[in-house]
């Protein structure tokens, strides 16, 4: 691979992956915090507003660094892929413009008044706020994945006369089918992020006996809306994405799969790792005939292999990507499991007591992390070799004019910056738990909703 | 339509401007004219629940440029690629000197930040007026309509252009003296006392300096790029903008004498949207001219994208301005009136 296109590819997969990681807890804690936000209302019981301000502060730092780690990826399509913002841009600059024009302007506006507004706004009106950041947050995940989706399936366009793209329906643009199933698969996993963090921290409140009865009130919300967006990512999200794949994008399904050969009645490997140099999978534990049927709904069905195309139009990594699709899939089995036990004997009255569940949970949320980035990956990297499915090759796209060694040296300045970044958001967010959420008083709260620990000390 | 495009990603620059500009200016002075915590932290809360809207406008103005004119948001922000990624470090670390300051009260911590906030802040202005100083003066574009710019050359204005000559740190230095003025203003609206004396003192100590470097900055142009009269020739009606320019400096000077910090603040406003409209004014039809053969300068004809996109942009766009400028209107009434620091009180993120 040219030195240059693969210093532009790290640079953007980099600078992506580690946005997303700030994101997809925003996204998922949003609608938790509405929720915890009217049972406050609704119950008239001060614990959840207490709940609601404890992840406010953590909503807020992780915010932060989700808006510092976007504002790159906006431009970074101009800087290392101008030839394909060049070609698309007219296009796929629509649904980045409209992110800016319609969910960040709301977001940025109500998370202000959610953050800092709560002593100057009714309850009603903190409830709305604290509503809008869940809008605006929900709004700026379409607009990004419908950007997405239309270069996994471009919709919507036609070609002008200097040979680039432009926008020819603007519905079939924001209604990409593609983008309704991935956003919809890609939303449930950002909720597992948030259930899944939501009930570590009450696990690791119970387990260390602090803040009991907040603790319960995150596990019990961290497990019931866990239990369900793990099954809502398996089905119907999962599987709508999957068939997808299997009807858009052919190679894309045999490469995730590493099915070299054409079969009818496929099977689904669950155990295995592929062997590029014999094109085999090594030691395959398998479900015979499932991927016909969870592809095509018949146990029967053709599905096409590798061999079908030329190697030139395969996936570059085959493997990688292989990988990350099945440990996106484990993962999300084990996500149903741990969150149906869990379920049960929260059912059962037993769950706080149950101190081995406790562990796992806590100790189980970097795994939707792990999910959310193997779903990405996979999704990207089968994308390849083509930046625009269909219309334009990777090696095309990227900045000409940049040569290799600036590319490294900002690639080597985003990861230092990065670094500063983690260090800062763990010693921050480890204060925030160490504190906890403030006890319920007596009377009206004392403590404001800030994330300013020290003044509320 | 394109004309049209034109002159919204203009508006949305100028916004841009007026708003991330007051608190980059802020952010510049930060370290000068507050002189203990408190006077830091009331800074900070002058800023804090707008600071982030403000910026939005970037986004905005970036999303917009990059659907209606691919080619130029491809062409500049790859040829500006080392500048601009640096910008984003910039607004990154600013970011978290603003929100990170306060976690911990803790006088390493507290001024560690501070001195990153007021440092990207100070930079940050120097590239975006060495940004517009680059647009105007041209860059040497090939004949695909890319170029590649190194950070400086030989400091001349020629072919070779580095990003930073003498015209461009020219106009470097008046954003940032522009930027410290506006956002000295601001802060004088928002505090009482001492910051409030020291935030007008400020401005009143750079406004000679700011109307001697607006002088300046306007013949370096002209001597640079002498075609940017033509437009003025054409339409008459251009030479409103230099007036207002005027005006605005001669009000800001009145209102700083009698105290007026709202008429001061506003006035650095006219003189802001006059510097950058004129700028837009006399570019246009060109939109990033070349410096190596002027037909090879990108006009909004050969950037813009096609006619359905602009048409059915102007739709959603229209929505979207609106209802941005209702959360404006609705968050800045909120926040409205001076800020009042009050030792131990609680309820302040900052």
């Amino acid at each position: 691979m040219d030195s240059a296109l693969l210093i532009h590819r790290l640079q953007f997969a980099f600078t992506v992956t580690y946005h997303y990681l700030f994101p997809q807890l925003t996204m998922g804690l949003a609608p938790l915090i509405v929720i915890l936000k009217t049972l406050a209302i609704k119950k008239n019981d001060e614990t959840y507003n207490q709940a609601a301000r404890f992840w406010a502060k953590i909503f807020g730092i992780n915010f932060a660094i989700g808006v510092v780690t976007g504002i790159p990826m906006e431009f970074q399509f101009g800087t290392n892929w101008s030839h394909f913002s060049r070609f698309a841009g007219g296009v796929i600059g629509q649904t980045l413009a409209m992110e800016g024009c319609f969910a960040f302007f709301l977001e940025s506006t109500f998370l202000g008044l959610f953050l800092y507004g709560e002593k100057r706004l009714s309850k009603g009106m903190h409830w709305f706020a604290a509503f809008m950041v869940f809008v605006g947050s929900w709004a700026s995940g379409y607009f990004i994945v419908a950007t997405d989706a239309w270069m996994q399936n471009p919709v919507g366009y036609e070609k002008a006369a200097d040979g680039s793209l432009q926008l020819s329906s603007f519905w079939a643009l924001v209604l990409n089918p593609w983008a309704w199933l991935q956003y919809a698969h890609n939303m449930s996993g950002a909720v597992i992020t948030g259930s899944f963090v939501m009930a570590a921290v009450g696990a690791f409140y119970l387990l260390s006996n602090q803040h009991l009865q907040q603790a319960r009130v995150f596990l019990r919300l961290g497990v019931i809306a866990g239990l369900i967006v793990s099954l809502l990512q398996l089905f119907p999200t999962g599987d709508w994405a999957g068939k997808m794949v299997a009807q858009k994008q052919p190679v894309t399904l045999a490469a995730m799969e590493a099915l070299f050969d054409t079969q009818e009645g496929a099977s689904l490997v669950i155990v295995g790792q592929p062997n590029m140099a014999t094109r085999h999978i090594d030691n395959p534990i398998i479900v015979p005939k499932m991927l016909s049927f969870l592809s095509y709904r018949r146990w029967n069905a053709q599905v096409k292999g590798l061999s079908e195309v030329p190697e030139s139009d395969w996936p570059q990594n085959i493997p990688l990507l292989y990988f990350a699709y099945h440990i996106m899939v484990g993962l999300g089995t084990l996500f149903i499991a741990v969150m149906a036990v869990a379920a049960f004997l929260l059912w059962r009255n037993r769950l706080y007591e149950a101190r081995w569940l406790l562990w796992v949970l806590m100790l189980m949320f970097p795994l939707p992390y792990v999910a959310n980035t193997a779903g990405w990956m996979t999704a990207e990297m089968g994308r390849q070799p083509w930046l625009i499915y269909g219309l334009m090759r990777t090696e095309e796209g990227f900045s000409k004019m940049v040569s290799a060694g600036n590319g490294w040296f900002t690639f080597l300045g985003f990861a230092g910056m990065y670094t500063l970044l983690s260090v800062l958001f763990l010693f921050l967010v480890r204060r925030e738990i160490e504190h906890g959420p403030d006890p319920v008083g007596p009377s009206e709260p004392t403590k404001p909703a800030v994330h300013n620990l020290a003044e509320v000390r | 339509m394109p004309t049209i495009w034109f002159m919204i990603v203009a508006v949305m620059v100028a916004m841009y401007v007026l708003l991330d500009g007051f608190d980059i200016g802020a952010g510049a002075v930060h370290l000068f004219i507050a002189r203990n915590d408190v006077e830091r932290r009331t800074i900070l809360r002058a800023i804090g629940p707008v600071w982030d809207g403000n910026e939005v406008w970037l986004l905005a103005a970036g999303g917009t440029l990059y659907f209606a004119f691919p080619l130029l948001y491809a062409s500049s922000f790859s040829g500006f690629y080392l500048p601009l990624i640096m910008v984003l470090w910039l607004l990154m670390l600013r970011g978290i000197g603003i929100e990170f300051r306060s976690h911990l009260h803790d006088r390493l911590w507290t001024s560690f930040f501070d001195v990153i906030f007021s440092v990207a802040s100070i930079l940050l202005a120097i590239f975006f007026g060495a940004a517009l100083g680059n647009v105007v003066r041209g860059v040497p574009l090939n004949a695909d309509g890319y170029f590649f710019e190194p950070l400086w050359t030989n400091f001349r204005v020629g072919i070779d252009n580095g990003i930073l000559d003498w015209y461009t740190v020219t106009t470097g230095v008046v954003a940032l003296v522009t930027l410290v003025v506006h956002g000295s203003l601001y802060l004088a609206t928002k505090t009482e006392g001492d910051l409030n004396t020291r935030a007008r003192q400020v401005a009143i100590a750079l406004w000679p300096v700011e109307v001697l470097l607006t002088g300046a900055s306007l013949f370096a142009t002209l001597y640079i790029r002498p075609g940017v009269l033509t437009n003025f020739l054409r339409w008459p009606v251009g030479y409103l903008i230099p007036i207002i320019v005027v005006a605005s400096l001669l009000y800001l000077f009145v209102a700083l004498r009698g105290k007026n910090d709202k008429g001061a603040f506003l006035a650095s406003c006219g003189y802001i949207v006059g510097m950058l409209v004129g700028a837009a004014f006399a570019l246009y039809p060109l939109v990033l001219p070349a410096s190596t053969d002027p037909n090879l300068s990108l006009t909004i004809a050969n950037t813009a994208t096609g006619a359905h996109g602009m048409q059915v942009g102007f739709v959603w766009w229209g929505i979207g301005m609106v209802l941005a400028a209702i959360y404006f209107v609705f968050v800045y009434r909120m926040f409205r009136g001076k800020i009042r620091m009050q030792e131990g009180a609680g309820g302040h993120g900052y």
